[in-house]
């Protein structure tokens, strides 16, 4: 028997004060992906069919090679909170979800840690 | 997890079928959703010839013809009949809206009567509200101010301000929206869902309440506001053509423009 009121229930632990934060930066990393996607896009489209050597080259490139760190980091970062959402909407077993949110968030810091690396080692003469 | 499949005991079988009374040409089919807590028994859709001959124009008018002359068994909410009190919101021909004011003739085919979906279900069309007048009366939905009310006169507002409130204030709270969208049917316990949140706004945009900042801190979260990802079924559904998904919209871009 429980004795709880409807309103203890709806009211439950309060806000946590940082929903807005985790939307915002999701914003703002899509808008920030849509000028590195366009240059990924073109990049990739111009070089395909030049071969190994060629587009080596091309990614080692100071230039190419910073956006290319800024758009693996950015990419990873909007897709670990994009997943995080999905998990929120449909995993409502809360030890299920905080296992899960975990282990998308160490995945992504993995992925991109890795194509970073990749990336530098190219540009550095790997 | 999210629950795509009904339990075995909320499986929808086939119910009863009361044909038209002799002598009826203009009959009507209507399928209706039927459920009795105290049977044990699965829930049943029972059959219906209604002679429109003899009936109202409303789906409000035909069930209580049905509730009259057919089944006296049958038991829904409904008060006012004309589409203010919100007590006959239920989903017809698949889409949430108030029986008074749904037309039996703008509906192709039989006419199937479910209570609104999601929701914990009392007895036959009627969904237990409990929870969802909770969460309105979480928001704290009144006006909430510092400054004393003024000794002589009542707090002024400015025709422009009243403005601001179109579109919020003819809310009636039949939870149409509510049960219409998908993330409040995932995440029912925390998310506080179109209803709610366009309430919410509805003070937030109260030129005469001043306890924005704490209205927005309440809803600082990722369940209680953030559930939201714009599917606008709200809008679509809403039996008073209103747009909950625009209202919280507007406390969105407020939580942004606060940082």
């Amino acid at each position: 028997m429980q004795y709880r009121t409807p309103i203890k229930e709806a009211r439950g632990l309060g806000a946590s004060h940082h929903g807005t934060a985790h939307w915002w930066m999701q914003r703002m990393t899509a808008v920030g992906m849509v000028p590195l996607m366009l240059w990924l896009v073109v990049g990739l489209a111009m070089h395909t069919g030049g071969g190994y050597a060629n587009a080596v080259a091309w990614l080692g490139s100071p230039f190419n090679a910073i956006v290319m760190v800024l758009t693996f980091g950015v990419l990873f970062y909007h897709a670990s909170l994009g997943l995080q959402v999905v998990l929120e909407d449909y995993v409502s077993h809360t030890g299920v979800r905080l296992a899960l949110v975990l282990a998308v968030r160490f995945l992504a810091l993995l992925l991109a840690t890795a194509a970073i690396f990749a990336v530098l080692k190219i540009a550095f003469g790997g | 997890m999210a629950q795509f499949i009904l339990p075995p005991n909320s499986r929808i079988k086939q119910g009863e079928h009361y044909a038209a009374p002799n002598g009826a040409v203009n009959t009507r089919i209507f399928k209706v959703y039927r459920w009795e807590p105290d049977s044990g028994e699965n829930p049943r859709l029972d059959t219906y010839e209604v002679d429109l001959d003899s009936c109202g124009p409303m789906v409000l008018d035909a069930i209580v013809k049905i509730k009259n002359e057919i089944d006296p068994t049958l038991t829904f909410r409904r008060s006012c009949r004309e589409g203010i009190c919100g007590s006959c919101a239920m989903n017809i021909d698949g889409r949430n809206t108030l029986a008074c004011t749904k037309a039996i003739d703008e509906i192709d085919g039989d006419v199937r009567i479910y209570p609104l979906p999601s929701m914990r279900v009392v007895k036959d069309l009627v969904p237990d509200m409990t929870h969802f007048y909770a969460q309105y009366a979480s928001i704290r939905p009144w006006i909430r101010t510092q400054t004393p009310p003024p000794p002589d006169q009542e707090r002024l507002q400015s025709p422009e301000d009243r403005e601001e409130l179109d579109g919020l204030y003819e809310c009636i709270l039949c939870a149409c929206c509510q049960t219409s969208c998908p993330s409040y049917w995932w995440n029912p316990d925390r998310y506080l869902g179109p209803a709610v949140l366009l309430q919410a706004y509805r003070w937030i945009a109260d030129s005469r309440d001043e306890d924005t900042g704490s209205r927005l801190d309440d809803l600082d979260d990722a369940f209680k506001l953030y559930r939201c990802h714009t599917i606008m079924n709200c809008a679509s559904a809403c039996p008073k053509g209103l747009n909950p998904a625009k209202a919280i919209a507007e406390i969105k871009r407020l939580m942004v423009a606060r940082q």
